[in-house]
């Protein structure tokens, strides 16, 4: 009797124990998954807090007075005259009226000439050259004064934005005194706004933090992801396709496989050596082109195409193959009819997760010259380019203030075009997908 | 009783898997518009040797067959014979119901299609309609042919595989354990389904189901461990066979 008890103890008290081992694993497991969301919820606040404001930016409005006399005294309307024109001086002219007509509302007399010198700082160094194209693409406004709204200093935005702490002595200041207190004053006269940053979008890179926008850097990457998905997808489709269905299991196939699988833990620098010695030295690609930065991005997104293809394909049961084959369906036509729609979607998923981890990449491209500070929006595919994560790393090397905030937003621009690219597949593979 | 033809004639063969020989020299005459029924322990080979019969092992890298099979007087273990042309004349019904994730109408249309058996549509509209009927299964699904294959009941998509199969108009079914994912109900169906082929195909059974080889079939082949035991009419080897490892096979002394 007292046997039997002292064996169902022991049994309570095992099954105790199990519980309690479950409870903790599953403890455990919550512990964990809490953890990755306060860190990614972390990471991705800190990225929200910072570039969010780098999708607005501070504009100038003000009068430009296009003299003839100095744009184009002979009225010949040739444009190289008129591009040689001295654009500095009549912009500066023009900030300098401007400002002067305000302080002799305000105080009655005329700035001097350091006050103008500090002052026309708050007007972006490239607004001469805006001024410029504004006129070269309407020569019919020489002699007029226009109204024109020009982006402001970046250093003005910064201020704006709070991130100028204005208690710091004046020498160590971006911004000085007079300054600070101009840009008070023009906010109040409505000269001074804040718009969306279209700059962001519609530029290429720029020294000048107002000026520089990711343009350049969409097109690098939309480039060389296209010629990476153009060569990676059916080289790799194909490859797996043959490997899976048609290759002779042997010793031969076998390497392959290993090599294959050894190709996609290879770091990707590599690759760009790779690229580098024989796409731009053996072919003489043209350096820094989209061209050759895809055949790089295709040549490391094509381990992962094939190995998650090679899975869809080994994921569609052998019985539907025994079905057709027992049709009299010939090899190939078991394999296109039957097992590559159904291992479409599986491909797909895994394409898009390969090209994502494309367009995150930059150390192969380093070596392809596509980490280069580069103006020109690239038109083609052999045009020298930047991608997007170089030009977030060319950013982020900045010192200017402004160009933190750009980081981030190019940053959340790209995490956007991530997660569209997932959510893509997601819905592709949802949308395909059969059920047998 | 019409003098019975013979549609297959199985000699000398053996298979080998690798190194291990999975049938040992096996001799048979399978007769035409009759139902031959295989039984036997698994692994003794039955399902190996039905496979053989439209040269599906071949799928199988390993697998080397030797011997002759005369379909019609023909060799189909010729290494240069037509396996398109073989598998039109020897359909296949497997052990689990695959119809392709294609609607019901595509299932059995795909084997008329990429043989080219059909000039138009209204001709491949009779096939698929004739060989849906032959299948006992017309009626059932007359009114949903665009809905696809794998959405009916299993007995339905196993008697969908049968018309598939027959819809290539072929001489010989090949039947692997065709029932041993459907209930009662279903099996009975598929069944009678195989008495009413038997006019027109030669099919051939792979079984588990000692009472289905009885019921269904004339002729039965007893395997074991790779060696035809007994080959004789169904009658006899169910009630007088002449082995005693028939004898314990049948009454479930073993197996």
């Amino acid at each position: 009797m007292t046997n039997i008890d002292v064996l169902e103890d022991k049994k309570d008290k095992l099954i105790a124990k199990r519980y309690s081992k479950e409870k903790r694993f599953i403890l455990f497991g919550r512990l964990a998954i809490s953890l990755t969301i306060i860190f990614l919820t972390i990471l991705l606040g800190s990225i929200v807090l910072r570039g969010i404001s780098g999708f607005t930016t501070t504009t100038i409005t003000f009068d430009v007075n296009l003299d003839k006399k100095l744009i184009d005294p002979e009225s010949t309307n040739d444009k190289k005259i008129i591009s040689s024109a001295r654009w500095r001086k009549i912009t500066r002219d023009s900030i300098y009226n401007v400002l002067n007509e305000i302080n002799l509302v305000m105080n009655g007399e005329v700035l001097s000439k350091a006050e103008q010198k500090s002052l026309v700082r708050l007007f972006s160094r490239s607004s001469e050259y805006q001024i410029k194209d504004i006129v070269m693409d309407d020569l019919s406004l020489i002699g007029k004064t226009i109204n024109v709204t020009l982006p402001a200093a970046s250093e003005v935005d910064q201020f704006l934005k709070g991130r100028i702490d204005q208690s710091l002595p004046e020498d160590d200041r971006p911004l000085n005194n007079i300054q600070i207190s101009w840009i008070k004053h023009m906010v109040d006269n409505d000269m001074i706004n804040r718009t969306f940053n279209s700059n962001l979008f519609t530029k290429g890179d720029s020294r000048n933090a107002e000026e520089a926008g990711i343009l350049g850097a969409l097109m690098g990457s939309f480039f060389a992801l296209l010629i990476c998905l153009l060569i990676s997808f059916p080289l790799g489709v194909m490859a797996s396709v043959y490997l899976e269905e048609f290759a002779p299991k042997n010793r031969l196939t076998d390497v392959i496989e290993v090599n294959i699988n050894n190709l996609a833990a290879v770091p990707s620098i590599v690759f760009g050596l790779l690229g580098l010695a024989i796409f731009l030295n053996v072919f003489n690609l043209p350096r820094s082109s989209p061209l050759a930065g895809g055949l790089v991005l295709a040549l490391m997104t094509l381990p992962t195409i094939i190995i998650s293809s090679r899975a869809a394909i080994k994921a569609v049961p052998p019985s539907i193959r025994e079905a057709a084959m027992g049709l009299g369906a010939s090899k190939m036509q078991s394999v296109t009819h039957h097992v590559l729609p159904l291992a479409m979607p599986g491909m797909l998923t895994g394409t898009i997760i390969g090209l994502a981890q494309a367009l995150g990449e930059t150390a192969p491209l380093l070596m392809m010259g596509m980490v280069a500070f580069i103006v020109d929006v690239p038109q083609s595919i052999t045009d020298p380019a930047t991608v997007l994560p170089a030009q977030i790393f060319l950013w982020s090397d900045q010192p200017e203030r402004g160009f933190e905030e750009k980081t981030a937003a190019a940053i959340m621009v790209l995490l956007g075009f991530l997660l569209t690219m997932n959510a893509l597949a997601v819905f592709l593979r949802n949308k395909f997908e059969r059920k047998w | 009783m019409i003098k019975e033809q013979t549609k297959l004639d199985i000699d000398n063969v053996d298979v080998f898997y690798g190194k291990k020989q999975a049938i040992f020299n096996v001799d048979l005459e399978i007769k035409k518009n009759q139902v031959t029924a295989f039984i036997g322990p698994s692994g003794c080979g039955k399902s190996t040797l039905l496979r053989c019969f439209n040269r599906m092992n071949d799928l199988i890298d390993i697998c080397k067959v030797s011997g002759s099979i005369l379909l019609d007087s023909v060799n189909i273990l010729d290494k240069k014979l037509d396996l398109v042309r073989l598998r039109t004349k020897v359909g296949m019904v497997f052990q689990k119901p695959n119809p392709f994730p294609k609607s019901i109408y595509d299932n059995v249309a795909y084997g008329p299609k990429i043989h080219g058996l059909c000039e138009d549509i209204s001709e491949l509209d009779e096939v698929v309609e004739k060989s849906l009927k032959s299948a006992g299964l017309w009626n059932e699904v007359k009114d949903r042919l665009n809905e696809p294959g794998t959405g009916i009941s299993g007995g339905q998509q196993q008697r969908l595989c049968i018309a598939r199969a027959i819809a290539t108009n072929p001489d010989v079914i090949l039947m692997d354990e065709p029932c041993s994912a459907l209930d009662p109900i279903a099996t009975a169906r598929v069944e009678e389904l195989m008495q009413e082929l038997k006019k027109n195909y030669t099919i051939i059974v792979v079984t588990h189901n000692m009472q289905q080889a009885a019921r269904v079939s004339e002729k039965t082949a007893f395997f074991h461990l790779g060696h035809l035991i007994e080959f004789g009419n169904t009658e006899e080897i169910f009630t007088s066979p002449n082995e005693i490892k028939t004898q314990d096979y049948i009454t479930g002394r073993f197996g």
